[in-house]
C-alpha cells in the first residue's frame, strides 16, 4: 500500500476517524491492528520476519533487564563484598548480559543478511569463480525483500542496546512492543525511531485537538506536494539519462545529476513529511529526520542534517562502541608510538569511521556502488579533517574571508560534492558511474543544455515549468522555516487566506501531480532499504 | 579540572570551555572530538568511559564532563 495510493489515503482517513471516535484506551491497539493490516497488505508471507525480530528482541530485552535487576539485588544482599569482589561480580554479570545482546543482534542481522544480501554475496562469489576459470556457480535465492526490514531491524537493535545500557526500561507488553517495531507511518522509509523517543507518545491516550490534527494534515499535504509534484515528475528525466550512459553523456550527466538530487530530496523529505505529519495528527511525535541539509557549509555538517535518524543510529550503536573498544584502544597506543601523538590518535577514529561508512553504504543497497558511495563520503570527510589546521591558518591569515558570499560559496561547494557522490547512487554500476562522471570532462555536448535536447528525455516544457515553480516554492518554504515554523506563520493569517493556501496546494497536487492515464505511482526511493 | 580543561583546549583552542555549556547541542564537539576526548580522559584519569556514558548531558560542558569522570572514578 503506497503512501501515494488512493487505498492508503482511504486507510489513513478511516484510521484517523476511528482513532478519535473510539475510546482512548483502544487507540494504541487500533494502531497496532492498522500497522499489521498495512504490513500484511505488502505480502502475508513477510509477517514471519518482522514477528521473529519483534519476539526475539522483546524476550532478550526482558531477560537482560531481569539479569540487571538480579545483579542489583544480589549486591544489596552482599554488602560485605569488597570493592574488587563487587567489580569482579559486575564484570561477570555484564558478560552474560552482553551475550544475550550479541545473540539477538547476530540472529536479526543474519535474517537481514540472508534476505537482503545473499544474492550480492552469490554474485561476488560467482565473479571470483569466473575469474578463477571455474565452471561452478552458486545459484541465486529468490526471496522478496520484506517491507521495511532495514528500518525495523535497526530500531529493534537500538532498543535492545538501550535496554542493555539501562537508558530505557524493557517493554513488558508484547503487543505494545510490536507496535513500536511495526508502527506503519515509519515502517516503509523510516525515520529509524528510538524507543525512548517514540514510546513517550505512542501508547498515551490522545484527545482530539483540532490544532494538532490540522498541523499534522498540513504537513502530510506538504509531503504529497513534494513527492507527487516534484519527485515523481522529475523521475522520467532521471530514468532516461541514467538508463543509457552511452547516449546520455557529458552535459546530460551534468543535468541528470541535479535532477536526481532534486528527486531524492523531494522524494525522501516528502515521504518523511507524510510520516511525521500523519503521526502528528494521531498525537504521536516522530523526531525530525532533516534539517535543511542542502544549506550545509561542509559535508560534515550535511551529515548532521540529512537522514539524521540513520546517521545518529550509526554514530551511537556502531561508531562509538567500535572507536572506544579495547582493540581500538590498543591500536591507539600503537599508532601513537609509530605515527606520533597528533596523527596517531586519529588513526582509530578514521578506522572506525571507515567501518561506519562501509556499513552505511551497504545499508543503502546490496551493491558495490553504494559501498563506494559510502567510502567516498568517508574519504572526503577524512581529508577535510586532515586539512582543518590548514583552513584555520588560512582564516587567521585572511580574517576577512567570511561573510555572506563565502558562506554561499561553501554551501554551493557542499551541494556540488553531494550531487557528484550521488551519481554512485543513481547509476547501476561503478563502471557506469565512472563513465558518466568522466564524460562530463571529455564530452563537448554542452549545447544540449539550451538547444532543446533536454525536452527529449521524457520531460516537456510544462514539466520543467512545474518543476521550477515547485522548487522555488520548496526553497522559499525552507528559507521561511529558518526563523519560525511556517505553520505557525500560516496559522496567524486570516481564515480566507489560510484556506486559499491549503486549497491552492491541494489543487496543485491534484492538477500538477505526476499521475494520470498510464501513470504507475512510483515507490519512494527509500522503500527499497 | 585543570587537566581536563587542558585536554579540551588542546582539542579546540578557540573555545572558552570554562563558560560554554552547550558543547554538544551547539555542535562544538563532534563525534570525532568525543572519541579523541574519551581516549585522553581514559589515559589521564584512569577511568573507562563506555558507549553508555556518551550522552549530551555528560559532554555539554567541562563541568558535566568532570562530574562524569568523578562518578566513573567512584564506580571503579
Amino acid at each position: 500500500m503506497l503512501f501515494t495510493s488512493y487505498a492508503f489515503i482511504g486507510f489513513a482517513a478511516l484510521l484517523l476517524l476511528l482513532y478519535y471516535a473510539l475510546p482512548k484506551k483502544v487507540q494504541w491497539p487500533l494502531l497496532l491492528i492498522a500497522s499489521w493490516i498495512f504490513y500484511l497488505a505488502a505480502g502475508v508471507e513477510n509477517i514471519v520476519y518482522i514477528l521473529t525480530t519483534t519476539l526475539t528482541t522483546f524476550l532478550a530485552a526482558i531477560e537482560i533487564e531481569n539479569l540487571a535487576r538480579k545483579q542489583k539485588d544480589y549486591l544489596k544482599e552482599h554488602k560485605e563484598f569488597t570493592r574488587e569482589e563487587k567489580k569482579e561480580y559486575k564484570e561477570s554479570q555484564k558478560k552474560i548480559r552482553l551475550r544475550w545482546v550479541a545473540a539477538c543482534i547476530v540472529l536479526n542481522l543474519a535474517i537481514l543478511a540472508v534476505v537482503k544480501y545473499s544474492n550480492f554475496f552469490v554474485e561476488n562469489v560467482n565473479g571470483i569463480l569466473r575469474s578463477a576459470g571455474s565452471e561452478k556457480r552458486l545459484s541465486f535465492l529468490s526471496i522478496a525483500l520484506p517491507l521495511g526490514i532495514s528500518f525495523y531491524t535497526f530500531q529493534s537493535i537500538g532498543y535492545l542496546v538501550d535496554v542493555y545500557r539501562g537508558t530505557v526500561e524493557a517493554q513488558r507488553n508484547f503487543f505494545k512492543f510490536a507496535l513500536f517495531t511495526s508502527f506503519f507511518p515509519a515502517l516503509v522509509q523510516g525515520p529509524i525511531n528510538r524507543y525512548g523517543d517514540l514510546s513517550r507518545t505512542l501508547y498515551e491516550p490522545h484527545s482530539y485537538d483540532s490544532k494538532t490534527v490540522s498541523y499534522g494534515l498540513q504537513r502530510v499535504l506538504w509531503g504529497y506536494f513534494k513527492k507527487m509534484v516534484i519527485a515523481d515528475r522529475v523521475l522520467a528525466g532521471v530514468v532516461t539519462i541514467v538508463g543509457d550512459v552511452g547516449t546520455y553523456n557529458g552535459a546530460y550527466v551534468f543535468a541528470g545529476m541535479f535532477l536526481y538530487t532534486l528527486q531524492l530530496y523531494a522524494d525522501f523529505t516528502g515521504g518523511i513529511d507524510i510520516t511525521i505529519g500523519l503521526s502528528e495528527s494521531l498525537g504521536i511525535t516522530v523526531k525530525e529526520n532533516f534539517d535543511r541539509p542542502y544549506f550545509s557549509k561542509s559535508l560534515k555538517e550535511y551529515w548532521r542534517r540529512w537522514h539524521i535518524s540513520m546517521c545518529s543510529w550509526f554514530r551511537d550503536y556502531l561508531f562509538y562502541p567500535v572507536s572506544i573498544s579495547k582493540p581500538m584502544q590498543k591500536l591507539l597506543k600503537f599508532s601513537k608510538e609509530h605515527f606520533g601523538d597528533k596523527f596517531g590518535k586519529r588513526v582509530p577514529v578514521y578506522l572506525s569511521s571507515f567501518i561506519v561508512w562501509f556499513a552505511t553504504g551497504l545499508w543503502h543497497g546490496a551493491s558495490w556502488n553504494f559501498i563506494v558511495w559510502g567510502l567516498c563520503n568517508w574519504a572526503v570527510l577524512m581529508i577535510s579533517e586532515e586539512l582543518e589546521p590548514l583552513y584555520d591558518r588560512f582564516h587567521k591569515r585572511f580574517p576577512g574571508y567570511s561573510g555572506t558570499w563565502v558562506k554561499i560559496f561553501q554551501v554551493a561547494r557542499t551541494f556540488m560534492l553531494v550531487c557528484i557522490m550521488n551519481l554512485f547512487d543513481c547509476y547501476h554500476s561503478i563502471s557506469e558511474t565512472l563513465q558518466a562522471f568522466g564524460s562530463m570532462f571529455t564530452a563537448s555536448n554542452w549545447n544540449v543544455l539550451y538547444d532543446g535536447s533536454l525536452l527529449n528525455i521524457g520531460l516537456s516544457m510544462l514539466d520543467y515549468v512545474i518543476l521550477a515553480v515547485g522548487t522555488i516554492i520548496m526553497f522559499t518554504a525552507s528559507m521561511l522555516q529558518r526563523k519560525r515554523p511556517l505553520r505557525d506563520s500560516i496559522a496567524e493569517l486570516s481564515y480566507p487566506l489560510r484556506f486559499t493556501i491549503f486549497f491552492g496546494i491541494f489543487l496543485i497536487i491534484l492538477l500538477m501531480g505526476a499521475y494520470g492515464v498510464g501513470y504507475d505511482s512510483s515507490q519512494f526511493i527509500y522503500n527499497q532499504f | 579540572m585543570e587537566e581536563l580543561l587542558d585536554i579540551l583546549k588542546d582539542l579546540h583552542p578557540d573555545v572558552d570551555f570554562e563558560t560554554e555549556e552547550h558543547l554538544i547541542d551547539d555542535g562544538i564537539l563532534d563525534s570525532m572530538d568525543i572519541v579523541s576526548l574519551i581516549s585522553e580522559i581514559s589515559e589521564n584519569f584512569d577511568v573507562s568511559v563506555t558507549a553508555r556514558d556518551i550522552i549530551p548531558d555528560n559532554f555539554n560542558s567541562a563541568q558535566a564532563l568532570y562530574a562524569m569522570i568523578e562518578r566513573l572514578e567512584d564506580e571503579d
